[in-house]
C-alpha cells in the first residue's frame, strides 16, 4: 500500500490505463501546458505527446460532442470539463447523445467515454460553486461516480474508462489534496466496481449516507457524535450515485433504524430528495424517525467567504441533523 | 397578402430563385448547353446512370413515406422532397468506408449503401426493425435535435486520423444549424485538429418557417468557413452532378490530410418542413413555384437525356423499377409485429450494472430481429 494523494490517485488512473490501452485519450480545455485547472493531467503531455493527450478549444459541447464521436469510432476519450459548471454547456451532448445513443438504436453502438469534471467552492462565486451530480444521475442510460477517498478515485476511475456506458466521473476540489492508503500493484490494479456502496464505519444507531466531501464530513461528525452523545454511526459511502447501490444503504437502515442523507447541492431537487423518496419508499416500516436530509439551502453560493461559510453544509450540521432524532 | 397580413404581395415573393441567392455556386447543369453535354460524356462510365438511379429510389422513398404517413403506418416524417441531388451525391461520392452522420432528413441515405428500404421506414413506425447495422453500412444514428451531429462526425473523423485509417466522416444540416453553437463548436475544432470531415450544409432557405435572413447576416453560409480558416465551397443542391464533384473534392482533400471542408449546398425547400407543417401559411406560394423547375430528378433526366448518355425508357424502368419495390415495401409494413414490451429496458446501458439488471440475460433485440428478419 502507497499513500499518495486524491489527484494523484486520478492521474495515476489515466496513466496506467492509457499505458495499457491505446485507445484512450485524454482531451479539455488547457490539460496540457497547464496540466488542467486542478493539475490533474500534469506531465501527461509530456508522456503521451499532444495526439493522445489533446488541448481543445474552450467549448464544452463540441468536447463532449467530439468525444462521443470519437467513442462511436472505436477511441475512449476521457474529455476534462474544467469544473461540473462549465458542463450545463455540454448538457444536450451528455443527454441527448452520449445517454440516448446505445438505447436508440437497440443496443448496437455503446459510447464508451468518460466525462472528468469537478465539484466544490472556496470563494469562487456563484457561477463556479455548484453541485450538478443530482441532475446527472437523474438521466437514463449514464452512470455517475462520486469518489471520496484516493483508493475509491483511482478505482472507480479505472471502472469508469473500462466500462462501455458514458459515465459522469465527478472528483472535488477540496479531496485534490487529501492522501489515502491505494493499493500497490500487488493486489492487481485496484480496480473499484460502479454501482456498489461500501459502509465505511460500522454503528448501531444510525445510518449517515454521504458520498465525495460529504462522506469525510459524515465521518467527522461520526466521531464527534460517539464522543460527545455516545451515538453509535454507521456511515455508508455512496460513491456511485447511478446505478445506486440501495440495497447496502436499505440493510444499514434495518440495524440502524435511522438515516440521515447528506450532500452538498440543493436541498429542491437535489439528489438527496430523490434517494429520500426511494428509501421511505423501501423501509418505512423500519424507520423509527423521518428521514433527515443536509443539503444546501436553495441559494446561490456567494462570493464572500465569510457568508459562504454560512451555507455550506458541514460536520455540523449533520451533528445537528442526527441529535434532532433522538 | 401575406403571410403576417402586412399588405399585399412583393413583386418578388421573398426566397424567390435568381439574383446572388445561387451566387458563386457550382454548377454543371447550369452550364451552356454544349458544355453540359461534353461534361457528362466526360463523367466515369456508369456514373451518371447511378447518380440518377440512387436519386429516384430517394424520390421513391419519400413519395412512399409520406403516403405511409397520411396512412396512419408511420409516425411524423420530415420529407426531403428536393434534396434527392445532394444527397444521392454525398453517399455516392464518398466510398464505403467513410462515415455519415445524418439527421432526420438524411433517413434514407443509408439505403444507398444497401441497406433494405424497409428499415428506415421502420425506424418512422417506431419499431426496432428500423434500426439500421450501425457498423456495417457506417451511417451513424440520426441526431434529431439540431448540430449535434456535427461534432460527432469530427470526433469519428479525428480518431481514423489518428490510427491512419484512411476514411474520412461526412456531417449533414441545415441552414438553421448553423446559427446553432454545436455547428460553430465542431467547425473551430474540427479546422483546429484539421480532422477529415465534411460539413454538409443544404441551405434551402427555410428552417420550418424562420428565414434565411432572419437566421443570419450572411447569406453565403460557405463564407463562414473563412472564420474557422478552412475551405467554403457553394454549389446548387439541385445539380447532382455538381454536388458529387464538390464532395468528392472536399473527401480527396481530407483523405490527403487537408482537414475539413464546408460545403453549402443552394436551393430551396420545395416540399414542407415535414408531414405535420403546411408552408403557405407563412411563405409565398408563387416562391414554390418559381422554383418548381429546378425540381432535381426531371432536370437530371432532361440533361441525361439530352447528353445522349441514357435513353429516356431507360430512365423510365429504372424510375418505374423504383417506385414499384417501395410500393411493395410499403404494403407489407403495417403486417409487421409490434415492437415486444422486451424492448422497453433493454438496451438502456450496454453493460447493466448489478442493481439495475433484471433477472434475465442481456440480449440485444436487433440481434434477435438480425435472426429472423421480419421482412424476410
Amino acid at each position: 500500500m502507497a499513500e499518495i494523494s486524491y489527484r494523484q490517485a486520478v492521474r495515476d488512473a489515466m496513466r496506467e490505463e492509457m499505458m495499457r490501452d491505446p485507445r484512450v485519450i485524454l482531451m479539455g480545455e488547457s490539460i496540457t501546458g497547464y496540466g488542467g485547472s486542478y493539475a490533474v493531467t500534469k506531465g501527461l503531455i509530456d508522456e503521451f505527446g499532444p495526439k493522445r493527450v489533446m488541448e481543445t478549444p474552450i467549448a464544452e459541447a463540441g468536447i463532449v460532442g467530439f468525444a462521443v464521436g470519437a467513442a462511436m469510432g472505436g477511441l475512449i476519450p476521457v474529455a476534462e470539463l474544467m469544473t461540473v459548471n462549465f458542463a450545463l454547456l455540454a448538457l444536450d451532448q451528455v443527454v441527448n447523445s452520449a445517454a440516448k445513443f446505445h438505447y436508440m438504436f437497440g443496443g448496437q453502438w455503446s459510447v464508451p467515454m468518460v466525462v472528468r469534471t469537478v465539484s466544490g467552492f472556496g470563494q469562487l462565486g456563484p457561477t463556479h460553486s455548484q453541485s450538478f451530480e443530482g441532475w446527472f444521475a437523474s438521466v437514463p442510460g449514464l452512470k455517475v461516480v462520486m469518489p471520496a477517498t484516493p483508493a475509491d478515485a483511482k478505482g472507480l476511475l479505472l471502472a469508469a474508462i473500462r466500462d462501455p456506458d458514458p459515465v459522469i466521473f465527478i472528483e472535488h476540489s477540496l479531496l485534490y489534496s487529501t492522501r489515502g492508503e491505494v493499493p500497490g500493484p500487488a493486489l492487481g490494479d485496484g480496480e473499484v466496481p460502479i454501482g456498489q456502496a461500501k459502509v465505511v464505519r460500522e454503528g448501531s444507531d444510525v445510518t449517515l449516507v454521504g458520498y465525495s466531501r460529504m462522506l469525510l464530513q459524515a465521518l467527522h461528525a461520526a466521531e464527534v457524535l460517539e464522543r460527545e452523545d455516545g451515538i453509535s454511526c454507521e456511515v455508508v459511502d455512496l460513491r456511485t450515485l447511478r446505478p445506486l447501490d440501495y440495497p447496502t444503504v436499505v440493510n444499514s437502515v434495518r440495524r440502524t433504524h435511522r438515516l440521515v442523507l447528506c450532500g452538498e447541492d440543493w436541498r429542491t431537487g437535489g439528489f438527496g430528495a430523490s434517494l429520500l423518496s426511494e428509501m421511505q419508499d423501501r423501509c418505512f416500516d423500519d424507520l423509527d424517525a423521518p428521514i433527515q436530509r443536509v443539503a444546501m439551502r436553495d441559494i446561490p453560493l456567494p462570493y464572500s467567504r465569510e457568508l459562504e461559510r454560512l451555507l455550506i453544509p458541514s460536520s455540523e450540521d449533520i451533528v445537528t441533523a442526527v441529535r434532532r432524532l433522538s | 397578402m401575406r403571410a403576417d397580413g402586412t399588405g399585399t404581395s412583393p413583386a418578388v415573393p421573398a426566397g424567390a430563385p435568381g439574383g446572388a441567392l445561387m451566387g458563386g455556386a457550382r454548377t454543371v447543369l447550369g452550364l451552356g448547353r454544349e458544355d453540359r453535354r461534353e461534361h457528362l460524356r466526360g463523367l466515369p462510365s456508369g456514373l451518371a446512370i447511378r447518380l440518377y438511379s440512387a436519386m429516384t429510389h430517394l424520390r421513391a422513398f419519400d413519395e412512399r413515406a409520406v403516403i405511409l404517413q397520411r396512412q396512419g403506418v408511420i409516425g411524423t416524417y420530415p420529407t426531403y422532397f428536393g434534396e434527392e441531388a445532394v444527397q444521392a451525391a454525398s453517399v455516392l461520392a464518398l466510398e464505403d468506408r467513410d462515415w455519415l452522420f445524418p439527421t432526420y432528413r438524411q433517413t434514407a441515405v443509408v439505403t444507398l449503401r444497401d441497406c433494405p428500404s424497409v428499415v428506415p421506414l421502420l425506424l418512422w413506425r417506431g419499431h426496432p426493425g428500423g434500426w439500421h447495422d450501425v457498423m456495417r453500412y457506417r451511417v451513424a444514428p440520426i441526431c434529431i435535435p439540431v448540430a449535434t451531429n456535427y461534432p460527432h462526425a469530427v470526433g469519428a473523423a479525428w480518431g481514423a486520423r489518428l490510427r491512419h485509417e484512411g476514411w474520412v466522416a461526412l456531417a449533414y444540416g441545415g441552414d438553421g444549424s448553423t446559427s446553432a453553437g454545436d455547428f460553430h463548436e465542431a467547425c473551430n475544432l474540427a479546422a483546429v485538429v484539421q480532422a477529415p470531415v465534411i460539413f454538409l450544409v443544404t441551405n434551402n432557405q427555410w428552417a420550418i418557417s424562420t428565414p434565411i435572413v432572419k437566421q443570419t447576416r450572411v447569406p453565403r453560409l460557405a463564407e463562414k468557413a473563412a472564420a474557422y480558416g478552412m475551405p467554403g465551397v457553394r454549389v446548387d443542391s439541385f445539380d447532382v452532378f455538381a454536388c458529387y464533384e464538390v464532395i468528392q473534392e472536399a473527401a480527396e482533400r481530407a483523405r490527403r490530410g487537408g482537414g475539413p471542408t464546408l460545403v453549402e449546398a443552394v436551393g430551396y425547400r420545395l416540399g414542407p418542413h415535414g408531414t405535420a407543417d403546411e408552408p403557405s401559411v407563412y411563405r409565398d406560394p408563387r416562391a414554390d413555384l418559381l422554383w418548381a423547375p429546378m425540381e432535381p430528378l426531371g432536370r437530371t433526366e432532361a440533361a441525361v437525356v439530352e447528353a445522349g448518355v441514357a435513353a429516356p425508357e431507360q430512365l423510365l424502368e429504372l424510375r418505374s423499377r423504383a417506385f414499384q419495390e417501395l410500393r411493395d415495401v410499403g404494403d407489407r409494413l403495417g403486417e409487421l409485429p409490434l415492437p415486444s414490451v422486451e424492448e422497453l429496458a433493454d438496451s438502456v446501458h450496454r453493460d447493466t450494472p448489478w442493481p439495475l439488471r433484471p433477472e434475465r440475460l442481456y440480449e440485444p433485440s436487433w440481434a434477435r430481429l438480425e435472426q429472423t428478419p421480419p421482412w424476410s
